[in-house]
């Protein structure tokens, strides 16, 4: 069976989620093998996390020459896996940067990118939901080898016991690749909450909060939910741009999502509308969300999600 | 100085937008315009000019895509860009990023030297966000995607971004490739000073000849991804939506989130 190459998401060794769903899609289209490109003394540990959910092989990548600067080295040490292990397919998870590695490993090795893919079966046979969600459309890789960016959620992680024999892979940067540098980088604070594009539950606020999201953020905090925002809360500046749920900030599907005082602009839709199940809390019957919910309030947010909350907390006991 | 902007025509996003009977995106049927986060590109692109006043620059809008496409270099021209380009070749129809990276670049190219090329952070139809990468890719040139802030010195650039999980600050040496986001700042609108001058700006029009591109490495034959079906998402059933009277409202999105075992 050929080897399917699966580029773990990490932070500093610490592997997020994702990766186990392309590891999971990975079985699906023959032997999952976890590419790690990151300090080489993390990589036993990578290993540990990663073969529990079916890693057959484990390459790692040791970034010390490569940290630092831009996309174009880890594409470079992709393309020299590629050509080694000749892949049935390369999957990375569709992050702003897995998706700039994925555009210039297709370029180099000659072959067909899809990103975004919702579900990935046998084929590999990719789903897209396009348009804003409008549309879902299937599709497929016809040349070189398929490269495949995957959102978070797109799968259910699979344990299973995998080997992880672990192989240290030395790639040969070129120095053209190292020309865009990271000058400064200041890692993201905590909020304490699930991240955004990972969690089951987000609940997010609008231009209808008035600035105030204390209800918007005790209302997620009672669900356990990740907060996001509207662009229009964002320019408003209540909330960091990465908070912003949409077609310009974050794509989210999560199981459920609830929005408040959010009108259900094309571009905000575009962001949330592969949720599972979606609520509205808003004053105006006529906002367009309501035309996708699954459940809405017609109701000031302000008095409905503190309720709410009171209520939750109450039956969680 | 040379700057060439990217600029694509799209379907508008507000509109009903289709796919054609080969599973190509309907670019005829829908109203079409210039993609509108592309015009965080072109406004970027006219500032780094006015800033570096005294330096002669131009601002090239370049755009690969079918006839009614000139529009979104029109508008770009409108804004303030010196100069247009459109790429327009029946060959080029169906293409996927693989190919309309190439075209682009061969575009560039045949431009002249230049010494940014300025793209916005996606299209606003296929979203895929790879085309500024895959230039960089293709002419060779550092890349310093996604900004939210630019600054340009002598040929220094350096951008301020959010990344997945650090704000960042890129730095690069032009020529590069330079993505923004609708973060940079709000794109300026055509005034009618900028209408009525756009009319006498120069507006290429080339073909794939023209760039020594063979129309078999493009379009929708040549793709090296094919799309197999599309759907139309089904309407979504109408869902239960209740008025809030005297705390009602709480109580019943409490037992709807029960019902449902989010509780
Ligand atoms: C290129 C481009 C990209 C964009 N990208 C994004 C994006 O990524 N994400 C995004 O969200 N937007 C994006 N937008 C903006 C988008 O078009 C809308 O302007 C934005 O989503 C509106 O945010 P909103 O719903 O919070 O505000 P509004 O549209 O002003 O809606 C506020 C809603 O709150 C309701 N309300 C007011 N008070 C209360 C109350 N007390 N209780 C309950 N309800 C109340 C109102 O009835 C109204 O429906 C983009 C726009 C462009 C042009
Ligand atoms: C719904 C849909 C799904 C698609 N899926 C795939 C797929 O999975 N794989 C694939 O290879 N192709 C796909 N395509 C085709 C692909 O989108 C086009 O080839 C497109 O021109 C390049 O990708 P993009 O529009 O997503 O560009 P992005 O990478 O999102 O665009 C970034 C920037 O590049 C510049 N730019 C992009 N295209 C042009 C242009 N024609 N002229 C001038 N500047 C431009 C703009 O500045 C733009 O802001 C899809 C198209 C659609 C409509």
């Amino acid at each position: 069976m050929s080897e399917v190459l699966v580029v773990v998401d990490h932070v500093d060794g610490a592997v997020k989620k994702p990766t186990y769903e392309l590891l999971a899609i990975a079985a699906r289209l023959g032997e999952p093998s976890a590419v790690f490109i990151g300090p080489a003394a993390q990589g036993d540990a990578v290993a540990e996390a990663v073969k529990a959910y079916g890693a057959e092989k484990v390459y790692v990548v040791d970034d010390a020459q490569i940290k630092g600067y831009l996309v174009a080295p880890k594409a470079e040490a992709l393309e020299q896996l590629v050509a080694r292990t000749s892949p049935a397919a390369v999957l990375i998870p569709s992050s702003a940067e897995g998706k700039e590695v994925a555009a210039r490993l297709a370029i180099k090795t000659s072959s067909g990118l899809i990103t975004d893919a919702i579900d990935v079966q046998e084929g590999p046979v990719t789903t897209q939901s396009v348009f804003a969600g409008n549309f879902t459309v299937t599709a497929k890789v016809t040349q070189g080898t398929p490269i495949i960016t995957v959102k978070p959620n797109s799968a259910a992680p699979v344990e299973a016991a995998g080997a992880g024999v672990v192989e240290q892979f030395d790639a040969v940067i070129s120095d053209a690749a190292k020309t865009a540098q990271i000058v400064a980088s200041q890692p993201r604070q905590s909020t304490g909450r699930p991240e955004l594009t990972e969690a089951a539950i987000v609940v997010s606020g609008g231009r209808g909060t008035g600035g105030n999201f204390e209800p918007v953020e005790n209302f997620a905090d009672s669900m356990g939910a990740a907060v996001g925002a509207s662009r229009a809360a964002v320019d408003s500046g209540w909330k960091p741009h990465t908070f912003q749920v949409g077609q310009t900030g974050k794509t989210v599907s999560p199981q459920l999502y609830v929005a408040a005082g959010i009108s259900g602009a094309i571009q905000h839709r575009a962001g949330m509308q592969t949720s599972k199940t979606i609520i509205a809390v808003n004053k105006d019957e006529e906002a367009p969300l309501f035309e996708l919910v699954d459940f809405g309030v017609v109701g000031d947010l302000h008095s409905v999600l503190p309720a709410a909350t009171e209520q939750i907390i109450a039956r969680k006991g | 100085m040379n700057i060439v902007v990217c600029v694509k025509y799209v379907p508008d996003a507000t509109a009903d937008r289709q796919f054609e009977s080969d599973n190509t995106v309907d670019r005829v049927g829908v109203d079409g315009l210039l993609s509108e986060l592309d015009e965080y590109a072109v406004e970027q692109a006219l500032q780094i000019k006015e800033k570096r006043d005294g330096e002669e620059i131009t601002v090239t809008a370049l755009c690969v895509g079918p006839e009614k496409g000139v529009d979104a270099v029109r508008k770009a021209l409108q804004m303030g860009a010196d100069k247009g380009v459109h790429v327009v070749d029946d060959a080029i129809a169906g293409s996927d990023a693989i190919a309309t990276s190439l075209v682009l670049a061969k575009a560039i190219e045949k431009i002249g030297p230049v010494d940014l090329v300025v793209t916005g952070m996606a299209s606003t139809d296929a979203a895929m966000s790879v085309v500024p990468a895959m230039l960089s890719e293709r002419l060779g040139l550092p890349q310093v995607t996604q900004a939210s802030v630019v600054e340009t010195q002598g040929n220094q650039v350096r951008i301020k971004r959010d990344g997945d999980s650090a704000t960042e600050v890129i730095g690069g040496t032009m020529p590069l490739v330079l993505s923004v986001t609708d973060q940079s700042g709000e794109a300026r609108y055509p005034s009618f000073k900028g209408i009525m001058a756009a009319k006498k700006k120069p507006l290429e029009t080339l073909s794939l000849s023209d760039l020594g591109v063979d129309a078999g490495q493009v379009g929708l034959a040549a793709a090296w991804t094919a799309v197999e079906e599309t759907a139309a998402r089904p309407p979504r059933t109408a869902g239960e939506i209740v008025k809030d009277e005297d705390g009602s409202g709480a109580t019943a999105l409490v037992e709807f989130l029960a019902s449902k075992k989010f509780i």
